[in-house]
């Protein structure tokens, strides 16, 4: 294969979207609302389709806000359906984030004959084609989608490093933090708003799929390998930005071993998460399973005396 | 159960004349052409009874095939919901992706066209297992728990599903389009072969889902019990979630994969705000799931541009949002009746003990309380509340004859007022003594936990706190200090 200044960018604008997607992520997989971000990414729908219809571009700016919107309103629906109805948590997170997508999906359709947005570009993504649509920046020539990513990027990572110590304080223990004066609910629209943002960014260049696969795989694969927030964000990055550089690599190079063309980069660097997860959970040095495996049994034979075995 | 056994024979036979009133297989391009001709020529009332009365073949499958989905989905979704694994549909519905790609890219290098619903369906149903398996071996075997094991295997699976899909979009022999239904649904390319399977598959998964009944109550409500009687819970476990798996996989084609989810959540979530029983709630969730499922698919056929997946679902919300709002013990408004009339009757009887307490205030070591007249002033200095709320209080208490406003300014008890006002003030004693002697709790403390309580208690309880006392019949005096301003309540 040969690695084209093509292939860079595609891997920057992976990274970028790993980065900016685990730094929220970290706080939903702690906070026990990893499937929030799946929710959120589907439940934008309306609000990408109402921001669309009013300008009729993409990425703009009404599109942003009606995005960000939905994805509060998700969060906020979601509590009051499990407050004041008293329906399970992740039942209240099912029911409202299917209808919110299903009444994006008619929208979407009862304008389709004048407008040109494919739900389908919304899950899938064409990463592919990203270094194509290009902004020059200071004479360098400079995807549109990298742009826009830094700076949810940048936008994500100031929020956290300012809400840092009320962010933590309030997914370890929320009780506290509300009786402190940090209202948990507030921080959680926060975050949920920076999800929604993050996915709005993703979704057209990259497919939102890789924005919930960011969310909640690297934090995962990160709290297998540690106990202390500020080295699990660290180590989910990092993790985010190899699974970014995996994925586009398989994706260029797995299907030809088996005769076919290149595939989804979006879906493979979805897919290379796993991956690292799955090294993670095998073979992680504290408590991997293999590991803790290898030494059951190395206890099991250095304990028992042999005699008392044969016996 | 029987009922809804019955319901299954009846949709099932009507499918089979369905079948043989057409005699004939309607292909994709066909069905979608016969149903423009029948729009232009037939007035608008004619198409309504068309449709609803499913005298067109090809609504006729669609709407039976959701039906049947609605009801099947309706019956499993309810045990799930209970197990508060409502999101684990999610996760399985997405992990069939991948199962349907590699399915697709089998078939297809056998030389067949790849689109085979029963073969798609296998494919799809092994790694929906697959998926749940590796999600209970995340639980079991990490410290993160099941929201994570969820949205991992959810989104993992699906991004290699993508891949896949990738692969076979490239593929020279076969053209993948149609595999995209299976992610937004596409009920108008329905044919009759997809539409027995869906049948027979729908109406297997609520049989065994009936059969199982009482195991999978068991589970839902208490699988430590469970397991300690013998059941096993784990493969129980097991079974309800590959019965979720199918499901989901039948439903894919129909209302797409993002919108099965809905199937299985919203019926058994409105159907709990009905009922307390566990089998009335599985036969409504069943019932909610097949009106939505015939509605949403009429909808859809009636009114252009429509995609019957999202009617659908916008239907079951709908039902869903009614049931929320006016169930009749569990519904929201209900239960904020019952909670502004409880917060009326302590407001009331705050007041009256209030009253009581100035009056008793003024018996100067007489034994006996009688009742002396107050000024509104000290009243308003009994607790923290405010003069207008009181003022409305008063003015209810007034027009009920439970107290005078004398022309000097003073309040005065009625008689029934005052009676009243000493059943409430002893009750209220009677349980600070309880709570004092019984409870081990300081008489400092003691005013604002009977608070609470006090407003509750049953008159057979308070007999019964006076026997325990040996203090029937007397007037009781305060355990505590009594004092204007006590901790407000």
């Amino acid at each position: 294969m040969n690695w084209t200044s093509f292939d860079t960018w595609i891997v920057v604008v992976g990274a970028l979207c790993a980065v900016a997607c685990t730094l929220p992520g970290c706080f939903l997989v702690l906070r026990k609302m990893s499937m929030m971000g799946d929710a959120i990414s589907h439940a934008v729908l309306p609000g990408i389709a109402i921001g669309f219809l009013m300008t009729g571009a993409r990425s703009s700016i009404p599109m942003f806000l009606g995005a960000a919107i939905t994805g509060v309103l998700t969060a906020v629906f979601t509590q009051w359906v499990s407050k004041f109805g008293r329906v399970d948590r992740g039942a209240a997170m099912g029911i409202v984030f299917t209808t919110l997508f299903a009444v994006g999906l008619i929208l979407i359709v009862q304008a389709a004959d004048h407008v040109d947005l494919d739900p389908s570009c919304v899950l899938y993504g064409a990463m592919e084609l990203t270094p194509l649509d290009t902004i020059e920046v200071l004479g360098v020539m400079i995807p549109r989608a990298a742009i826009s990513l830094s700076i949810v990027l940048l936008l994500n990572l100031s929020l956290i490093t300012l809400l840092f110590k009320e962010l933590k304080l309030s997914s370890f223990d929320e009780g506290l933090s509300n009786t402190l004066g940090f209202s948990s609910n507030l921080l959680q629209y926060l975050l949920m708003s920076m999800v929604a943002v993050t996915t709005v960014a993703a979704f057209e260049a990259v497919g939102s799929i890789i924005v919930i696969a960011m969310l909640i795989v690297p934090p995962a694969t990160a709290l297998l390998l540690t106990r202390r927030l500020i080295p699990m964000i660290v180590i989910a990055a990092s993790v985010g930005i190899l699974s970014a550089i995996l994925g586009h690599l398989s994706a260029v190079t797995v299907p030809k071993l088996f005769g076919y063309e290149s595939t989804s980069t979006s879906g493979s660097m979805a897919a290379a998460t796993g991956f690292l997860f799955t090294i993670a959970w095998l073979f992680n040095p504290s408590e991997g399973l293999l590991v803790k495996q290898f030494r059951n049994t190395k206890k099991i034979n250095e304990s028992v005396p042999v005699e008392e075995l044969s016996s | 159960m029987k009922i809804i056994s019955k319901l299954f024979l009846v949709i099932l036979l009507s499918g089979f004349q369905a079948f043989h009133a057409s005699g004939a297989y309607v292909g994709i391009e066909d069905s979608e052409t016969l149903i423009l001709q029948t729009s232009d020529k037939k007035s608008a009332m004619d198409e309504l009874l068309n449709v609803l009365l499913l005298r067109s073949y090809n609504t006729r499958l669609v709407i039976l095939s959701t039906t049947t989905l609605g009801t099947a989905a309706g019956i499993v979704g309810a045990f799930l919901l209970l197990r508060k694994r409502s999101l684990m549909g999610d996760a399985l519905a997405h992990s069939t992706l991948p199962g349907i790609a590699i399915a697709f890219i089998i078939m297809v290098s056998f030389g067949g066209s790849g689109k085979s619903l029963a073969g798609l369906i296998a494919g799809a149903t092994l790694t929906g297992v697959l998926g749940l398996l590796i999600m209970l071996a995340i639980r079991n075997t990490t410290r993160l728990r099941d929201d994570v094991a969820m949205g991992m295997v959810l989104s993992v699976s699906f991004g290699v599903g993508l891949a896949i899909l990738g692969v076979i979009q490239n593929m020279p022999q076969a053209s993948a389009a149609g595999l995209e239904s299976f992610i937004y649904g596409k009920t108008a390319s329905m044919v009759m072969a997809d539409f027995m399977t869906i049948m027979v598959v729908a109406l297997v998964c609520s049989l065994a889902a009936i059969l199982m009944f009482k195991e999978l109550a068991l589970l839902c409500f208490d699988d430590r019990f469970a397991v300690a009687e013998g059941f096993p819970a784990l493969r129980l476990d097991i079974l309800l979630l590959v019965l979720v798996t199918t499901v989901t996989v039948i439903g894919l084609q129909s209302v797409g994969l993002i919108l099965i989810i809905a199937f299985l959540i919203t019926p058994p979530s409105a159907a709990r705000f009905w009922t307390e029983k566990l089998p009335t709630m599985t036969f409504l969730s069943a019932v909610i799931g097949a009106i939505s499922g015939w509605l949403g698919a009429s909808i859809s056929a009636l009114v252009p541009k429509m995609p019957a997946g999202a009617v659908i679902v916008v239907v079951a919300s709908s039902i869903f949002l009614f049931s929320m709002l006016s169930a009749p013990k569990r519904g929201v408004v209900a239960r904020w009746i019952r909670y502004k009339d409880l917060k009326k009757k302590v407001e009331r009887q705050h007041v009256l003990r209030a009253a009581f307490e100035l009056v008793e205030e003024q018996k100067n070591g007489d034994s006996i309380v009688s009742n002396y007249p107050f000024p509104l002033q000290k009243l308003l200095a009994k607790r923290t509340w405010k003069a207008p709320k009181l003022n409305r209080i008063l003015n209810h208490e007034q027009s009920i004859g439970h107290l005078e406003r004398r022309a000097d300014g003073m309040l005065q008890l009625s008689e029934s007022g005052f009676g009243e006002a000493a059943r409430i003030t002893r009750n209220h004693r009677l349980w600070e003594i309880y709570l004092v002697t019984h409870a081990d709790i300081a008489p400092s403390h003691v005013d604002r936990d009977a608070d609470m309580v006090e407003h509750i208690l049953e008159a057979d309880m308070v007999h019964r706190l006076e026997e325990e006392l040996r203090n029937s019949g007397a007037w009781i005096p305060s355990p505590h200090e009594l004092s204007t301003r006590t901790q407000a309540s």
